[in-house]
């Protein structure tokens, strides 16, 4: 919204003081403040009152004029002009040598044959309108050579405060209350409005009205006739340009004007079709032309303005075509109401078509005001057209006031929520310049609060406390710290683990974390053969291609790796992420945090980098829980997961997650030839097992006893098969296993196993090793597994 | 000396300067004082001499076997030396300036730039919350004083599921169980509630270079008696100040949010300019940040705590446009593009 400076001045006396800093601290304590501010009339100079005595046609053109102006001057001043509505005895806006338009000073130039000494002006090339269709017309009674700025309101300071920043103050759409804040913020008095006595005419006839519908809160109306102006004052006219709305006619701007003024959207009818307003809904949708000639579709919800059963107007939004004031029109009927501001706003969404009215009414606009804006409006149409006449008594029906607000606290509430001390006169010197009624006793405040502050933003005490501080000014803030006292705070177990798996991920085994979106994406899936597969629903999603939420990260990863195929040919991502696995019996989502982590291969072996994605697993958990994962098989349950190899990864005996190989299908769309592997873990369950603590092994001084068998493992045995022949053998000296060493034919598979053995007490004999090892190694042959020879 | 062993000295001399390697050193040291050597032999044969002529003798043939060890020490030292200088000519010279092979993993910059701002927060005793994407409508609106029809409820906005619940909007949805898992504590115990909630954030908006439909946000807030709004600058100064590392000037205006009272905005000097006015701040010397304000008694309540007794502070930290600005990420999108070329360049950076 545009605000002229000028305009706040007709309310309040701001002489003396930096308007700029004024604005500033407006929008320090008020509401935002675009970062340009206008200068209006800043770049025009030497613009006078310049009257056409003569006017000849140029020989040559049939367009120009050989104009003699008299610009108050000795002398008549010549000038070619190419205006079209130039006349002998016209006035118009005249700029001389010297002049200053903008960039350009005006300097006698030659044009076409003659020389052309100033320039006659359209309002749009002064700036004030964006009227170019000819010179500006300038009434008969100012005298020639005056300065334009001396008759109209040329120079002004024009900021924009953005409408969002006053979504909670329906007292801020218009330069009245505008002028309030200026006023309490500069500490200078605010002026009440010039209105007209409405009472005057309580003996005239009624307006045959009625409310019938609880969605209109209030409607006052009034008739008026004999109005003969067609053509706002200039002054009007600049005020509503310079405000970002065009001049119409006299009524169409004065109502505008007094919305800009008051912020109550007022309207016009033609007296004629509405002799009998019904203020009502519809049972069934029909169509409807409003005053901008558009056809609305009008459902059941959406509140009207009627003449008996006939629709006139959407009431807060806009007027119909029919009803509009015309040529012939003698007698109108204006309306200044108040509706339920949820009502207009979902009319508006559904209409799709948002005006300066409901853009207002949606903002919960002050009942009380309906009236005073009548009064505002008759006492400037009767300012510019003396003539008018008012032929009907004030019709006011006020179906639904809002309560009174009294907020009763004290000046230890006020101290406490501040952390600073304001005084008690501060306090109600502040709140009475802006309206508020305060009664003060002892370090009592009983606050009541304005109308036009009541229908929603000021309801709480918390709400007075904003009032005080923000015209205190929080750049006067003392500020300092608490003194709450201090407790330890414990880091939760959730993010330390994310955190340490996320540093060993990128730290130790170079993977990159990526984002993603918790959805799927259709087609990109679909473009690797994964079928969407089905979930809780995005109920409102516009993009086509997103509906259906993720049930695991890794499909969105092997989407990822697919686009990141020109980064490498080897690399690992994860990603800490969310995921859905359907409902709970409450129908409330499950949802999962999981860490997934895909290795992507185009020279090593999927061997290779499946066992390096399990030892990625196996080394984080050894550092983090300092326990051993297993593993067990799994069955496949998504299409993108090649069925051998599929692992359960288990810590604690408890399935935390997934390991396995990308099925060839999927894999072949991604890279035909590339290794793919992946894992999901999920990091909830996995954070909340607890980590085994650190037990110290004392390193035995007895020399220990190392044993290697080599042995040949028969086909499908895994290396969990052989350890069974050991594990309830070694007894206190066996320490650990491992493989030495390994041996492949195409038909045998021989490792050599390494058995230390120590103890802390004494020196082994080589003959209790001997004998354990005897009974491993019948063991293993019971087992089917031969020793090499 | 007699003339024999002089001779013999000479000639173990000369074999010696002939000595290519350890193993010619080591044949002739045995040829000589090996067993089987010949001045080995000259000591045994001395049995054989005259009394008087075998004490002189013995002393010379003594006197040369020391000599001779001392010159094949010599001569092994310069061996070993020799053999030193050729393993160091052997040594090739390597390209230290030849272009690094960076193997190395990276953060996603959002985890970096949360990292930072919990470490602040937990230096000055505030708990890290973690909070679920899906909330019901009381968790994203209800609870925070959102009435039934306010816009920020509208379809348009935010991710509604078939289920009936949605995608956060805000991390403030957070808010009502965080207040509630801590009003115990404060109220019986008088620990204050200290806690900032970093998580995604989710708009059913059309995404552009400015404009993502999932988001991160930090959610802060602070409850105690008598928290004021003159705490509530320090809190942000400061924590601004240290997430930035450098003096941060916050100005407040007032901001309407239901959830708060009063509400504000918070700018801080631009940081490029630090003030004066340039492109990045629109000549305003000020950045708008974050949304902040004491939080409304309708919330507290819902959290189980009276307004009457305590007051609170709360703000939200856009952390996705923390990150943009701190690297310079000028697309909102890339940083859920899953693209390693724009995401591979950040390392740890605290």
């Amino acid at each position: 919204m545009f605000l002229s400076m000028n305009w706040i001045q007709d309310f309040v006396d701001l002489s003396g003081l930096d308007k700029i800093e004024l604005i500033h601290k407006f929008s320090l304590s008020t509401a935002e403040v675009e970062n340009d501010i206008f200068h209006k009339g800043s770049d025009i100079s030497g613009i006078v009152v310049g009257e056409i005595k003569s006017v000849e046609n140029h020989p040559d053109s049939k367009k120009l004029h050989l104009l003699k102006i008299d610009a108050g001057e000795d002398e008549l001043i010549d000038v070619v002009c190419g205006a079209p509505n130039v006349r002998v005895g016209f006035k118009t806006a005249f700029a001389k040598v010297g002049a200053k338009i903008g960039e350009i000073t005006i300097a006698p130039r030659p044009l076409a044959g003659f020389t052309s000494n100033g320039m006659c002006c359209s309002e749009a090339e002064i700036g004030i309108s964006d009227d170019n269709s000819g010179i500006m017309e300038i009434t008969d009674d100012v005298k020639n050579g005056t300065d334009l700025k001396d008759i109209y309101e040329i120079d002004d300071i024009v900021f924009e405060v953005d409408n969002k920043s006053l979504t909670n103050r329906p007292d801020l759409w218009g330069h009245y209350g505008i002028a309030r804040e200026f006023a309490a913020l500069a500490g200078r008095e605010l002026k009440p409005l010039d209105l007209d006595d409405l009472k005057a005419y309580d003996g005239l006839k009624k307006i045959d009205m009625k409310i019938e519908d609880t969605l209109c809160q209030r409607y006052s109306c009034l008739q008026v006739e004999n109005i003969n102006r067609n053509v706002s004052p200039v002054n009007m006219r600049i005020r509503l340009f310079y405000c970002g709305m065009r001049a119409i006619n006299y009524l169409a701007d004065l109502t505008n004007y007094l919305m800009l003024e008051m912020g109550q959207p007022m309207h016009a009818f033609d007296s004629r079709k509405v002799e009998k307003i019904r203020i009502k809904r519809f049972d069934k949708p029909f169509t409807f032309k409003t005053l901008d000639g558009v056809e609305r579709n009008i459902d059941e919800n959406t509140l009207m303005i009627c003449n008996g059963d006939t629709p006139v107007a959407i009431a807060g939004i806009m007027g119909g075509l029919d009803s509009e004031i015309v040529d012939d029109t003698t007698t109108l009927t204006l309306e200044s109401a108040t509706f339920n501001a949820v009502s207009v706003r979902k009319s508006t969404v559904r209409l799709a078509h948002r005006t300066d009215a409901s853009m207002r009414y949606e903002k919960c606009l002050d009942p009380e005001m309906t009236v005073t804006a009548i009064a505002r409006f008759v006492y400037l149409l009767k300012k510019y057209d003396s003539d008018i006449k008012v032929v009907s008594s004030l019709t006011d029906e006020y179906a639904f006031k809002y309560d009174t607000v009294i907020l009763d606290f004290d000046k230890n509430f006020v101290d406490r929520y501040t952390g600073i001390e304001i005084s008690n006169d501060r306090i109600v010197a502040t709140l009475e310049s802006l309206g508020f009624k305060v009664e003060l006793n002892n370090d009592n405040f009983s606050v009541t609060v304005p109308s036009w502050r009541a229908t929603k933003d000021v309801t709480i005490k918390a709400d007075i406390i904003e009032e005080i501080t923000r015209i205190y000014g929080y750049d006067n803030f003392e500020i300092h710290t608490t003194r709450s006292p201090l407790y330890p705070v414990r880091a939760s177990v959730i993010k330390t683990t994310e955190n340490k798996i996320k540093d060993m991920l990128v730290k130790r085994y170079n993977l990159h974390e990526l984002h993603s979106y918790v959805w799927a994406y259709n087609d990109e899936l679909k473009a690797i053969d994964i079928p969407v597969e089905d979930n809780v629903k995005l109920a409102n999603a516009t993009n086509p291609n997103i509906e259906t939420l993720r049930n695991s990260i890794v499909p969105t990863q092997l989407c990822q790796v697919k686009s990141n195929l020109s980064f490498s040919n080897d690399f690992g991502i994860f990603e800490i992420g969310r995921v859905v696995n359907g409902l709970d019996e409450n129908g409330l989502c499950i949802e999962n945090k999981k860490l997934a982590i895909t290795l992507y291969s185009k020279t090593r072996n999927v061997k290779d980098i499946y066992f390096e994605l399990r030892d990625i697993l196996a080394v984080v958990t050894d550092e983090i829980k300092h326990k051993a994962l297993t593993f067990e098989k799994a069955e496949p349950t998504h299409s993108y997961e090649h069925p051998v190899n599929l692992y359960s990864v288990c810590l604690d005996g408890k399935n935390i997650g997934t390991i396995g190989i990308v099925h060839p299908t999927v894999s072949k769309k991604i890279d035909k030839k590339a290794a793919i592997v992946f894992a999901e873990i999920d990091v909830n369950a996995y954070a909340n097992t607890e980590a085994a603590p650190i037990v110290y092994d004392e390193p035995s001084k007895f020399p220990p006893m190392d044993y290697d068998i080599s042995v040949e493992v028969p086909q499908g045995m895994f290396f969990s098969h052989l350890a069974e022949c050991w594990k309830n053998e070694g007894g206190e000296i066996l320490k650990s296993t491992k493989i030495v060493d390994t041996y492949d034919t195409e038909t045998v598979h021989s490792v050599t196993i390494r058995f230390e053995f120590s103890s802390n007490e004494r020196t082994l004999s080589s003959a209790e090793v001997q004998k354990i090892m005897d009974k491993i190694i019948s063991n293993l042959s019971e087992n089917g597994v031969k020793l090499r020879g | 000396m007699n003339e024999k062993l002089l001779s013999l000295k000479d000639e173990i001399k000369s074999r010696l300067g002939e000595t290519k390697d350890l193993t010619d050193l080591d044949k002739i040291r045995v040829s000589y004082l090996g067993k089987k050597g010949s001045i080995t032999a000259l000591l045994k044969g001395m049995k054989d001499l005259p009394n008087e002529e075998r004490k002189t003798f013995g002393a010379e043939v003594n006197k040369l076997k020391a000599q001779a060890a001392q010159l094949i020490e010599e001569r092994l030292a310069e061996l070993k030396e020799k053999e030193i200088q050729r393993e160091i000519a052997l040594m090739p010279q390597f390209d230290i300036t030849s272009p690094v092979a960076l193997a190395r993993g990276s953060y996603h910059p959002i985890t970096l730039v949360q990292r930072e701002c919990e470490k602040v927060f937990s230096s000055m005793g505030f708990n890290i919350e973690d909070y679920s994407e899906i909330v019901t409508d009381y968790e994203c609106f209800e609870a925070l004083n959102i009435p039934k029809h306010h816009p920020a409820r509208d379809m348009q906005d935010t991710y509604y599921l078939d289920n009936g619940q949605l995608l956060k909007s805000h991390t403030s949805a957070a808010q009502n169980a965080i207040l509630k898992k801590y009003s115990k504590g404060l109220i019986e115990n008088g620990t204050p509630i200290k806690a900032i909630f970093p998580g995604r954030c989710f708009r059913n908006e059309a995404t552009d270079a400015c404009h993502e439909n999932t988001f991160f946000q930090m959610e802060g807030v602070m409850v105690d008696k008598d928290i004021s709004i003159s705490n509530l600058i320090y809190f942000m100064k400061t924590m601004l100040s240290e997430v930035f590392k450098k003096d941060i000037k916050v100005r407040l205006r007032p901001g309407f949010f239901p959830f708060v009272e009063p509400g504000f905005e918070l700018d801080i000097s631009c940081l490029i300019c630090g003030g004066e006015g340039c492109p990045s701040c629109k000549h305003s010397g000020w950045l708008e940040l974050c949304p902040c304000g004491m939080i409304h008694p309708n919330v507290l309540r819902e959290g189980g705590i009276d307004p009457e007794k305590y007051t609170g502070f709360a703000f939200g930290l856009g952390l996705t446009r923390l990150a943009m600005m701190k690297y310079g990420i000028k697309d909102i999108r890339d940083l859920n593009s899953g693209s390693l070329k724009a995401l591979s360049q950040f390392t740890d950076d605290e």
